[in-house]
């Protein structure tokens, strides 16, 4: 907002001072503008040779698949003729990362909020502490911890679910058998993208400025009328990066959902009957015993993957910039 | 409507520091106080006190009366809320909500206050947008977020947004200080016309400014830094910068020191 800004605030920059060898910066310039640059280039080319990788191993398998590799219900790359689609996949992933971002966002940005503007400071910082700690558990101790704990004590839960919410379909569980849901893996992914949720959208309502919360406060609002008109609406552009950052994580989490979820290659809007698959999970569980073409065919599912986790970011990037106006950036 | 302040031996702290002691002044309806002094006197933190956006800072506390005809802000039971309600600020910076259209902003605070009729609304949003000398310039672009508007533009908004909630008092904390002199003259016109309707408290740097837009004016000065600030008198805008009765304040206003 330069306006806001009189022409008296900026004076002309003063002419240097004489007896200094300008140069002296140039040699630091160079070689920041060199290594910043060549940053850049570096991982635009990760980026090109991670995709043209993908790609060409991708076309080599799909050439060969028998089936429609975007719709068949199998995984069968092996099989004479070899069969495989990544519907299943596509599905299982998509789901489960979504269970996991409509539990996960509410609860991280109420954290965030308790952190940033209701709680003392002395409970606050230690509490942001916990969180991040959070975020150092491994994956695959999530996972052990998901199918031995989380899964026997969400049985309860998902008869609970299936006789009140059973009339909306998802929660019917038409399957006898233990919890190893897309359901299950949906809240074990949400426990796990909680830290990065919450901690991200932390640091942006810890920047709201000071202006704006107190133009609020002026008007009479209360904490909560604070937090909704000053904190939330700057934030908002926070929070959907915070959402992506975690659903990127969601979505290509390998470990811990192979460890809970039982597969299977069917799609089913039961989210409570175990089965289904994610794409990594899939990688994860085949990779190790697949040959040549099998690899490949796990290589073009990958490939997918990609492109999904592409998709959403640029996604979340139109909704960040459609909102730029309003974004308070320019306050 | 607008109503008489009055203040009886108030001291304001951060923490254990002492940033204000023992002031106690009144300001009648319907005129305009200007509150001038060198930079950490306490003059900002006594106009914060006045509508207790003093203790949202972390450790802030006041000690002492502050009464609106009759009523004391700091009484048992009294909600800070409320006291905002009924005593408006205008701030340093313009402050507009980033996130909200013109009318938005100009509405945020009849719409914490209650539910109003969308035609109702409009009216008094209009009402305020013209009593803040702002309409013509905003008229057709109402639905524009409230940040493309020019600094000066902004400020007026935010005096619209304060008045519309119809405040017994308004507050303003250097309104003009990240303002040019065109858009600091917009604003103080405006401030003449408000003190018909408002009892209007300023903070200003420039004393100038005082001497134009004031009925009266409060000197306030420190012992040294580190010491608390005090009132040092408060009087007809004219006898202050003309014969003011303490030394301290012809050494300040003929610019001797501060």
């Amino acid at each position: 907002m330069a306006s806001t800004t009189s022409p008296l605030d900026s004076p002309p920059a003063p002419p240097a001072p004489p007896g200094r060898p300008r140069s002296t910066g140039r040699v630091g310039d160079k070689i920041f503008i060199g290594l910043s640059r060549g940053s850049g280039i570096l991982l635009l080319v990760i980026m090109a040779s991670i995709a043209v990788f993908l790609s060409y191993r991708a076309v080599l398998a799909i050439s060969k698949d028998e089936g429609n590799f975007l719709t068949t219900l199998d995984w069968n790359p092996a099989g004479d003729p070899p069969v495989f689609g990544i519907a299943v996949l596509l599905f299982g992933t998509v789901v489960s990362s979504v269970i996991a971002m409509v539990i996960a966002v509410p609860v991280a940005v109420g954290i965030a909020l308790f952190i940033s503007h209701y709680a003392p400071r002395k409970l606050a910082a230690p509490l942001g502490y916990v969180i991040d700690l959070l975020a150092a558990v491994p994956s695959i101790v999530y996972g052990i911890w998901g199918a031995l704990v989380l899964v026997p004590y969400l049985e309860g839960l998902n008869l609970w679910l299936d006789q009140f919410f059973g009339w909306t379909y998802v929660f019917e569980k038409t399957e006898v058998g233990i919890a190893r849901s897309l359901f299950t893996v949906g809240i074990l992914l949400a426990i796990m993208i909680l830290p990065i949720v919450t901690s991200v959208s932390r640091e942006v309502f810890l920047q709201v400025p000071k202006t704006n919360e107190e133009a609020a406060l002026a008007l009479g609002a209360t904490r909560w009328e604070v937090v909704r008109l000053s904190v939330l609406p700057f934030g908002r552009s926070g929070i959907i990066s915070a959402s992506m950052l975690g659903l990127g994580r969601a979505l290509g989490e390998t470990m811990a959902v192979a460890t809970v979820l039982s597969p299977s290659f069917l799609i089913s809007l039961h989210v409570l009957n175990p089965g289904g698959g994610t794409f990594a999970q899939n990688i994860a569980a085949k990779f190790g015993e697949a040959d040549e073409f099998g690899r490949d065919a796990l290589i073009a599912s990958g490939l997918v993957l990609f492109v999904l986790t592409l998709l959403v970011n640029g996604a979340a990037r139109l909704i960040i910039a459609r909102r730029k106006e309003y974004s308070g950036a320019t306050a | 409507m607008a109503k008489r302040i009055d203040v009886g031996g108030l001291t304001a702290y951060y923490g254990s520091h002492k940033a204000i002691e023992d002031i106690s002044m009144t300001v009648e309806p319907r005129s305009v106080t200007a509150f001038i002094g060198p930079s950490g006197c306490g003059k900002s933190t006594f106009l914060r006190t006045l509508n207790r956006m003093h203790e949202v800072t972390p450790g802030g506390r006041v000690e002492g009366k502050v009464l609106l005809d009759d009523e004391d802000l700091y009484g048992a039971g009294v909600d800070p809320v409320t006291v905002r309600r009924t005593v408006g600020m205008v701030f340093q910076r313009p402050n507009p909500f980033p996130t909200m259209s013109i009318f938005d902003n100009v509405a945020a605070g009849l719409r914490l206050n209650g539910s109003y009729r969308k035609s109702r609304l409009a009216e008094i949003v209009e009402k305020s947008l013209r009593g803040a000398n702002l309409w013509n310039e905003v008229k057709d672009r109402l639905n524009k977020p409230g940040s493309g508007l020019s600094g000066g533009q902004q400020q007026r908004l935010c005096i619209a947004r304060a008045i519309a909630v119809e405040p017994d008092v308004l507050l303003m904390d250097e309104p003009c200080s990240a303002l040019d002199p065109i858009s600091t003259l917009a604003i103080e016109d405006l401030i003449g016309e408000l003190k018909e309707r408002f009892t209007i408290v300023i903070v200003t740097h420039n004393m100038q400014q005082a001497a134009r837009v004031s009925d009266r004016t409060a000197f306030f000065n420190l012992a040294a830094v580190g010491k608390p600030g005090r009132l040092i008198e408060i009087d007809e805008t004219e006898r202050i910068f003309s014969n003011p009765s303490v030394q301290a304040t012809e050494d300040y206003i003929s610019g001797r020191f501060g």
